[in-house]
């Protein structure tokens, strides 16, 4: 089958990323279909939505290209299932992160059946990963680009989900990406990154959330010393390991987030990030995914936050859709945050951590 | 291949009617001018007024020219209202958005009451004469709708809004072509057309205002159409308007019966099919022009492109700005969202060729087995 017999559809941002993804398919010489996906209902005080310009810059790029292009609306998808999940998450005061959601939910699958049922036989995107297909093997890789590498938000992917997706940018650098753009004189070759989560935008993340879910002001406690360090504005506006905003210092250095007390509504807070209080050495995580099978003891690296490096671990199956992730030691492993686990450049797969230990002990204040 | 089935949204333009334009355009001198050149610009644009308004059995001063009926609707609307705070207005809730949401501004600062339809479409006359009060100032009503092609029984309407001494605003725009418009006998105050829904250019609509009703200008600057509509005619569009007035109301009978078969054959070629749908409203009700369709087993937004991506441009609902598809409020207003979200607009003119109904039925046949086959129908 030659490519022109292949249909592609790119899920199309209105960023540059995306933009490239779609003219580099088109130069491969498949038959692609530009869609738009519309997830959040975000109209302004001016009644103007960020969604209509990038809309709008989708139709630049694919008039300039020459592709078909639409637009679908998954805003009630992606409420029902990231959103919800989303704010979910903060009530119970974990750090959930809703892009690994929105790539299982939304882009992976609620769009993946939209583009298939218009006959496509791949979704691409423009991700930073590779993913090789041969024949029923499927495996995904970093992207090239390590500084820009994208699985993390990629691990719950499953094969079958895998097998129809192209991410033809993976092979390139970020800087090759907006070259490209220039050379393809593509309307959005200058377009700044997003940055954030997308229903979110450049808004406030504090007033943000704050409109959804109740803040609940507390007492800030050194978890060392028992002394009260004054006022929270909030569980749920703090992540383990934070150092910004918590508006107290002193002698000995800064002071970051060290865990929560749900029950009692206070946050624990350490002096220097070299104390003991957010290092641990192993980890519980669910919602196991594992792109090709694995064995019940395996060695990887792992990665417990986006863009943090790699550390070697031991990897026990408990069965259940749990795993226990072993290591030397980390510094602020957060619950509701994904572990990721490579094999060199393969993706093994990932799951979210649900709670953390320091040599068998159970850290209940890193919430 | 492509089949356009979407001539409610808008025509093209007929050729005739474009080259009288080429044929006119040195007509080109200001209607408002002293000089021999504005005058004859002027015989020209006037000799278009006084022919439509022949058409619509009215006087050629009760016709006024605008750029669009979205902006004829506004006119009549907020013109009536203006300067009279706390006025009682009725519409209906399955009108044309540049009515709907005309009066949804309105509720700012005036009284605004809607009438139900039913599930054929059709207005409920008892509820509308209950709702009519000594003050009320304005009545707009959608002669055939947009979406359904449902036909209003205009003439009651009339009649029980007149005896309240309300005026009466008829959105005419989809009903010229397929309905004769006597403008006397609908006792009207206020009745709107466009062109570009009649093989004219988009960019011209009229209003008529029956003799001596107060209407508050919204656009000042001139004393153009009786100091009704100011800004300088735009005589070549209205020559054309007044062509297309003219085709239609002459090939009226033919038209609907070739539309008539157009929209029976659909419907038989989508049973012999095979394909699942259901009628929206009731075809004993409306013109030929349009036929909705409810299909359960897939919805609109992903119809609409499937179709698209198979060269039939249909429609259904409205898009937003971000390109995706807002649910029809006039299918809303007579079933629910869940059977809004599913239906498919597909409007027809005489110029469709009956070859490509039994291609449209096909292809949706197409989608809907490999839909089918794939399970993506429960």
């Amino acid at each position: 089958m030659s490519n022109k017999d292949i249909t592609v559809v790119v899920g199309m941002s209105g960023g540059v990323d995306s933009s490239v993804t779609a003219k580099l398919l088109l130069e491969q010489g498949y038959n692609v279909i530009g869609i738009f996906m519309k997830n959040w209902d975000d109209t302004d005080e001016f009644g103007v939505c960020t969604a209509t310009e990038d809309y709008e810059d989708v139709r630049l790029v694919a008039e300039e290209i020459g592709i078909p292009y639409y637009s679908v609306n998954f805003e009630k998808e992606y409420y029902d299932r990231v959103f919800q999940y989303f704010l979910d998450e903060y009530k119970k005061g974990r750090t959930p992160n809703p892009d690994v959601m929105c790539n299982k939910e939304i882009k992976f699958k609620a769009f993946l059946e939209h583009a298939m049922k218009l006959g496509a036989d791949y979704v691409a995107t423009g991700h930073y990963a590779r993913v090789e297909h041969d024949g029923e093997n499927v495996r995904m890789l970093r992207g090239v680009d390590n500084n820009k590498d994208q699985t993390y938000f990629l691990n719950q992917l499953s094969k079958e989900q895998l097998s129809k997706v192209l991410f033809p940018l993976g092979e390139l650098e970020k800087k090759d990406v907006r070259e490209l753009a220039h050379k393809y004189d593509l309307a959005t070759k200058d377009k700044k990154d997003s940055t954030g989560i997308c229903f979110i935008g450049e808004r406030d993340f504090k007033s943000f959330l704050s409109t959804y879910l109740p803040a609940n002001p507390g007492r800030m406690v050194n978890l060392e010393t028992g002394e009260d360090k004054g006022k929270h504005d909030g569980l749920m506006y703090y992540t383990i390991g934070q150092r910004q905003g918590l508006g107290i210092g002193g002698d000995g250095g800064p002071y970051f987030v060290a865990g929560k007390n749900l029950e009692t509504n206070e946050l624990y807070v350490v002096q220097g990030d070299s104390s003991d209080k957010l290092n641990s050495t192993s980890l519980l995580a669910s919602e196991v995914n594992f792109i090709n099978p694995v064995k019940d003891t395996f060695q990887a690296t792992a990665k417990f936050r986006y863009r943090q490096k790699d550390i070697p671990v031991t990897v026990k199956v408990l069965g259940d859709d749990k795993i226990e992730v072993s290591y030397d030691s980390a510094s602020a492993v957060t619950p509701g945050q994904a572990v990721v686990l490579y094999d060199g450049d393969t993706v093994i797969g990932g799951a979210t951590i649900d709670s953390v230990y320091r040599d068998g002990e159970f850290l209940e204040y890193l919430a | 291949m492509s089949i356009y089935v979407d001539y409610a949204a808008t025509t093209p333009i007929d050729e005739k009617i474009m080259n009288s334009m080429l044929e006119n355009a040195s007509k080109f001198g200001n209607p408002s001018s002293i000089h021999r050149l504005g005058k004859e610009a002027k015989a020209f644009y006037e000799g278009s007024r006084k022919n439509i308004a022949k058409r619509l059995n009215a006087q050629p001063e009760e016709i006024i020219f605008t750029s669009s009926a979205t902006e004829a609707n506004n006119q009549v609307i907020r013109g009536t209202v203006q300067g009279k705070i706390g006025a009682h207005v009725i519409t209906t809730k399955t009108e044309h958005a540049s009515v709907k949401e005309t009066y949804a501004d309105l509720e700012k600062e005036h009284e605004v009451t809607y009438v139900d339809v039913d599930d054929k479409g059709l207005i409920n006359l008892e509820q509308l004469k209950s709702q009519l009060r000594d003050d009320t100032l304005l009545v707009s009503i959608i002669l055939v709708n947009n979406e359904t092609g449902t036909i209003q029984p205009i003439k009651e309407i009339s009649k029980i809004v007149k005896e309240k001494g309300a005026l009466l605003h008829i959105d005419a725009v989809q009903a010229f072509k397929y309905l004769p418009i006597d403008v006397t006998d609908l006792n009207c105050d206020f009745l709107t057309l466009s062109g570009h829904k009649l093989y004219a250019p988009k960019g011209i609509g009229l209003l008529y205002l029956k003799s001596n009703t107060h209407l508050h200008s919204l656009i000042t600057g001139g004393s153009q159409e009786r100091e009704r509509r100011a800004g300088t005619e735009n005589t070549l569009f209205a020559h054309a308007f007044r062509l297309a007035i003219e085709e239609a109301d002459d090939n009226r009978d033919k038209n609907n019966q070739i539309i008539a078969d157009l929209k029976q054959s659909l419907i038989e070629a989508l049973e012999a099919e095979g394909v699942p749908f259901e009628i929206n409203g009731d075809i004993e009700l409306q013109t030929s022009h349009i036929l909705n369709l409810y299909f359960p087993w897939t919805e609109t937004e992903y119809l609409l492109t499937a179709l698209d991506l198979n060269g039939i441009y249909a429609s259904g609902g409205s898009a937003c700005n971000a390109g995706t598809v807002i649910p029809s409020h006039v299918i809303t207003a007579m079933y629910d969202e869940a059977r809004s979200n599913r239906s498919i607009r597909f409007s027809f003119s005489e110029k469709v060729d009956k070859n490509d109904i039994t291609q449209i039925a096909k292809v949706l046949n197409k989608i809907y087995k490999n839909l089918n086959d794939s399970g993506f129908i429960n």
